[in-house]
């Protein structure tokens, strides 16, 4: 039996995924926002790789499902990074307080 | 819970990751939150090792520290930022969004904290790599494909929302 129980893994995620979530929703530059986002679903991918050790019917699921979600968020970010580019090439900001064209 | 040589690797690897976390709220240079923010991955990584992943540790260091901080250093220096995030921010929403956060983080932990389902996999550290092969083209080969396909179209999609058009910037000069 190992000598860290799945607790402890399940709560260094919950952590790192809060502190994310604090950023996302308190940070005003976008970059940071995206970033933050990166690392909730880090957090997450703790998380299934955790229960693919621990969980109720440990096997190796957990790690495949880990890995489409590496595979989703890099297209996310690379989506992102370039909706935040042609942002910026319009409207000269990164401050996402002034990104509210689409408010009405 | 004994002091095994695995408590102490978890312990030292949890603070390094929860600490680059913080560096990377509290930082003011953005290029220096991205470099917390690799110290995190890392970290992560070795977790990963613990967890008897090793495939998604290497994939964790190839995609996450290296591709997206990479995309990531790109958005930075492809914006013009006046070196710092601006806080402008009301004290009070501050505030409140870390209230929120602590009792969302707290109602999660009370269910997590002692849950233990008794059982581990023992064998996954064994030929990890040709595990994940085999499952993902046996199982999962419909939802595999689906992920090339969507790569793709982010692909797509990247290059056209960031490609300059010609004609409208002919149109402002």
């Amino acid at each position: 039996m190992s000598s860290v129980p799945l607790s402890a893994y399940l709560t260094l995620a919950l952590i790192l995924f809060c502190i994310g979530l604090y950023g996302a929703l308190s940070k005003r530059n976008t970059i940071i926002v995206l970033i933050s986002i990166e690392l909730m679903l880090n957090a997450v991918n703790i998380n299934l790789v955790a229960f693919s050790r621990f969980g109720v019917s440990a096997n190796i699921t957990g790690q495949i499902f880990a890995l489409f979600v590496v595979a989703i968020a890099a297209a996310e970010v690379a989506v992102g990074i370039a909706i935040l580019i042609s942002l910026y090439r319009n409207k000269r900001t990164v401050n996402i307080d002034e990104m509210d064209s689409m408010k009405h | 819970m004994s002091l095994t040589g695995e408590f102490i690797a978890f312990i030292i690897l949890a603070l390094a990751a929860i600490s680059g976390a913080i560096f990377m709220i509290n930082l003011q240079k953005v290029v220096h939150m991205v470099v917390a923010l690799v110290f995190t991955f890392v970290s992560i990584a070795g977790i990963f090792v613990l967890l008897h992943a090793e495939f998604i540790a290497a994939v964790q260091i190839l995609i996450y520290s290296g591709a997206i901080t990479i995309i990531m250093l790109f958005g930075i220096m492809l914006t013009k930022h006046n070196d710092k995030s601006e806080q402008k921010m009301s004290m009070a929403r501050t505030i409140i969004v870390f209230i929120g956060v602590v009792a969302f983080g707290f109602s999660v932990y009370l269910g997590i904290n002692n849950l233990d389902f008794g059982q581990e996999a023992t064998a996954l550290h064994e030929n990890n790599t040709e595990k994940i092969g085999i499952e993902l083209y046996s199982k999962y080969v419909i939802p595999f494909e689906l992920t090339s396909v969507v790569l793709l179209v982010a692909l797509i999609g990247a290059i056209v929302l960031s490609k300059r058009d010609e004609k409208e910037e002919a149109k402002k000069e």
